[in-house]
């Protein structure tokens, strides 16, 4: 696992920053989910929370059992095991999407600044399986890699005060789906009717920094359709092990 | 005998009034802030005042206080900023514990110093309780604040109860001190010589866009070089330096996570205090002496 010369620092006194090269890619991300997951297990007594981003892991420890530089030593001597690596499971979830003009409001401007038609900005939008890098920003936002680089554009640069919840953006070299109703800065593609985040359920969000979604399109009626059937809890997303 | 609720009745809600306790911990990875009390030293408190476990959900009230109608007995304690609280019209003290009754109003006048005041009641409130946790927030629970009509349950009590705690003496340094402990942030290093005597030389105003997930800072522009950074964790009391090069101060609602260098962190201590403060405040940041910083750190 000791594949990467890691950083450390303190975030505060309730958290460790563990940060990776200053880069962004899957490699990288293999590396700090199964860091993640061994440290989680390891020492599962002082850990409180976990939050994984592109190039760095915060660790949150119980500050009334040990303190920061002990645990950091206890951290580091998990990422010089060479014991056996073990695969990580993620989890491919496929993410029904509407791509249709009435959700989609900035293909027109990014159809015309890319010089690609709406049908392949979608077939591109929905044919890469996407890494799930970390939730942030807001609950159950998830942070997705992968984006191909034809269909790259830049945020708005003036913010819209509404985005719809489940409206899907792009937003530079990134994708996403926003969870709740925000504002927010990101062109606006589709809708997808999942709850991506539940208050109901406990962990409140389905997917996990290190699983997989794949982005399939429907059309309005069946847009519709599910919308009902979710309010109805008789909706299962689809779902399988990945890899 | 028949189970009853108990209540205390909202006539009118104050500012930003909300059901807060110490957080809602370990949901970060779904991107959930921690949220809880501003000033978790006043909510905690509140409750020991009133012989609470520390982490019960307690009301927080900012700058202009709330009307409360109770409909039922219970104890209770106020704690942090004194907005002169009266119960029946008559002035009552902070930081002590009052018995009520039904038909026994709360009512608040003046600020007199701080900012957030706790409202505490035996037992605590009886909210809803989403993801281990009782603190509203916004998408979270029901509704992100205490409104008009709202009736909120509380421990149902059947007898008045009796005031056995002592009043306790809080220091006007919680409130007054002008000065915020920070240590170093993991970007500090980005920040030039000069650009370091500037931050803990120079007195900083809160400005008007504060709130429980950050708190601006008027100050001149001070611009990095490598103005953003990979988006990476962030917590309450970090201290952001945005690409234009303002200083904004992450508060307990703050998102887990940000991409603008984090230059400086506020020791809890120290956001306790920041929650007492307003708009147009002044204060100095602080650098913790790397003696104290480490003795924190190393067994």
């Amino acid at each position: 696992m000791n594949q990467y010369k890691l950083i450390y620092k303190p975030l505060g006194s309730i958290a460790v920053l563990i940060e990776w090269p200053y880069e962004i890619n899957s490699d990288i991300l293999k590396n700090i989910h199964l860091f993640k997951s061994r440290i989680k297990t390891k020492l599962a007594d002082f850990i409180l929370d976990t939050v994984p981003a592109y190039n760095s892991l915060t660790i949150f420890f119980d500050t009334g059992k040990i303190k920061y530089s002990s645990i950091v030593k206890k951290i580091k001597e998990i990422y010089e095991l060479k014991d056996q690596i073990l695969k990580t499971n993620s989890i491919l979830y496929k993410i029904p999407v509407c791509y249709d003009d009435v959700f989609g409001i900035d293909f027109n401007e990014m159809s015309g600044a890319l010089r690609i038609s709406k049908e392949n900005i979608i077939k591109i939008h929905s044919s890469v399986i996407y890494d799930v890098f970390f939730i942030g920003f807001l609950p159950g936002f998830l942070y997705l890699g992968g984006l191909s680089e034809e269909i790259h554009y830049k945020r708005k640069s003036l913010p819209r005060l509404k985005i719809e919840r489940g409206s899907i953006g792009i937003a530079g070299g990134q994708t996403g789906m926003y969870p709740r109703e925000s504002p927010g800065g990101w062109n606006i593609i589709g809708n997808s009717p999942i709850n991506i985040f539940d208050i109901k359920t406990d962990p409140p969000c389905f997917a996990k920094a290190g699983d997989k979604i794949q982005f399939v399109p429907i059309d309005l009626k069946t847009h519709q359709d599910l919308t009902k059937q979710i309010q109805l809890g008789t909706y299962l997303i689809e779902n399988g092990v990945y890899g | 005998m028949e189970f009853m609720d108990s209540n205390i009745l909202i006539l009118s809600a104050g500012m930003r009034s909300s059901i807060q306790d110490l957080g809602r911990k370990g949901k970060r990875c779904y991107g959930v802030p921690i949220s809880g009390a501003m000033d978790k030293f006043s909510a905690i408190l509140a409750n020991n005042l009133l012989n609470n476990k520390e982490g019960l959900p307690v009301m927080e009230i900012t700058l202009v206080g709330p009307k409360i109608y109770f409909e039922d007995y219970t104890l209770i304690a106020i704690t942090g900023a004194n907005m002169s609280p009266m119960l029946n019209g008559e002035s009552i003290e902070m930081n002590f514990m009052y018995s009520v009754k039904s038909g026994d109003i709360l009512s608040f006048g003046k600020l007199i110093c701080g900012s957030r005041s706790y409202l505490g009641v035996k037992g605590g409130f009886q909210t809803e309780r989403i993801l281990n946790s009782f603190s509203q927030f916004e998408g979270i629970t029901k509704h992100r604040l205490i409104k008009k009509g709202d009736r909120l349950r509380i421990l149902n009590i059947d007898t008045e109860l009796e005031v056995t705690s002592s009043k306790i003496k809080v220091k006007n340094t919680h409130f007054k001190n002008d000065k915020i402990e920070v240590t170093k942030g993991p970007e500090y290093n980005r920040l030039s010589k000069n650009q370091r005597e500037y931050l803990f030389s120079e007195k900083f105003e809160i400005d008007a866009l504060n709130n429980r997930m950050g708190y601006q800072l008027k100050s001149k522009r001070m611009p990095l070089k490598e103005s953003e950074i990979i988006t990476s964790a962030i917590i309450p009391g970090t201290v952001q330096l945005t690409p234009s090069g303002k200083l904004i101060i992450m508060m307990r609602d703050c998102p887990t996570t940000g991409g603008y260098p984090r230059i400086l962190q506020l020791t809890d201590l120290a956001i306790n205090q920041l929650a007492q403060k307003k708009t147009g405040d002044v204060f100095k940041f602080d650098l913790e002496s790397s003696f104290k910083f480490l003795n924190r750190l190393i067994k």
